[in-house]
């Protein structure tokens, strides 16, 4: 993985980000299910590549990091740098929305179930 | 939202184009050219293959959601209709990413059973149209954002402008179908991938 500095996302809304997280991550990922990508619910503190059952590629599942705020802050600006191998590709380029979405991702443990928010375009 | 049946989504749900000939024309973009297959090293398909494997892994899941809105019974013509239309859209784009996929010397991720897809999309949750709309607007949405998410990561730009013309066809049916939902457009503007 990188070793670059990366910033804490000590700024982001939770509340906003349930919102992009809706718009940006649903079309993957689901709070409480395992979909094309896997469940975020228990994502912070959670070893990358760990969701029982999950298909994950080889390379995030070699990996030995776990999930917090300056892992997914790499993960999400550019996951081939952080994991290079891995299949996600998706980069989240707005960095408001990644520290909001940061934050949100914080708030779900293991036990968390899908909001319900309006599903416009951008919530920010 | 909400007034599934106004006017104005009426009409646009009636207002259908060309859904007929994009199968072909998509289709004829991914796997049709000969260009992509041929300019990649090894690695670089590898990666993008990686990335047309969630790509297509994400169809199958759209395709078996609008089968899970037509069988439910919740939805009315012609409601029915276009989203029978919009699924043959999902169909085109999995089969035009399958085809590229095997022509970069990668493996298609399969479908998986309608069941799961149930499961993991919450079906049984979906009680009447509008449900079904808003679930299929989620999906549209997400899917937008990730072709669009995905455009800077691909090494071949033939796919990157691939990934964003299926953008645009998503994002027609997100549009569509807030519109049958009475949600209002984005206020501002710039409001999709970034």
């Amino acid at each position: 993985m990188g070793s670059a500095a990366l910033p804490a996302n000590a700024e982001g809304d939770a509340a906003r980000g349930a919102q992009s997280h809706a718009a940006r991550c649903g079309g993957c990922h689901s709070v409480e299910a395992d979909r094309i990508g896997p469940r975020h619910a228990g994502v912070f503190g959670r070893r990358a590549g760990s969701v029982a059952g999950f298909d994950y590629s080889p390379a995030l599942a070699a990996s030995r990091f776990v999930w917090d705020a300056r892992t997914l802050e790499s993960w999400l600006s550019d996951p081939e740098s952080l994991v290079p191998g891995q299949r996600m590709g998706y980069r989240l380029s707005d960095p408001a929305a990644r520290a909001d979405v940061i934050a949100y991702l914080a708030t779900l443990d293991s036990r968390a179930t899908e909001a319900a928010p309006s599903y416009s375009a951008s919530s920010r | 939202m909400n007034n599934p049946s106004a006017p104005l989504a009426r009409r646009l749900f009636l207002s259908r184009t060309s859904q007929l000939t994009l199968s072909a024309t998509a289709v004829g973009l991914l796997a049709g050219t000969g260009g992509i297959a041929h300019a990649q090293s090894s690695m670089s398909a590898s990666a993008d293959v990686a990335i047309l494997n969630v790509a297509l892994g994400l169809e199958h899941e759209a395709i078996n959601a609008y089968q899970l809105g037509a069988g439910s019974g919740l939805l009315q013509k012609p409601v029915l209709d276009v989203a029978v239309s919009f699924q043959s859209h999902h169909k085109a784009h999995r089969d035009a990413l399958f085809a590229t996929i095997e022509k970069l010397g990668g493996k298609p991720v399969m479908e998986k059973k309608l069941d799961d897809y149930a499961m993991a999309l919450n079906a049984a949750s979906l009680k009447n149209q509008a449900d079904v709309l808003m679930l299929a607007a989620k999906l549209e949405l997400g899917a937008t954002n990730a072709y669009l998410g995905v455009i800077p990561s691909f090494k071949d730009t033939k796919l990157a402008q691939v990934a964003a013309r299926l953008a645009a066809d998503e994002t027609m049916h997100y549009t569509v179908l807030t519109s049958a939902l009475g949600q209002s457009l984005p206020a501002m503007a710039l409001s999709f991938g970034a």
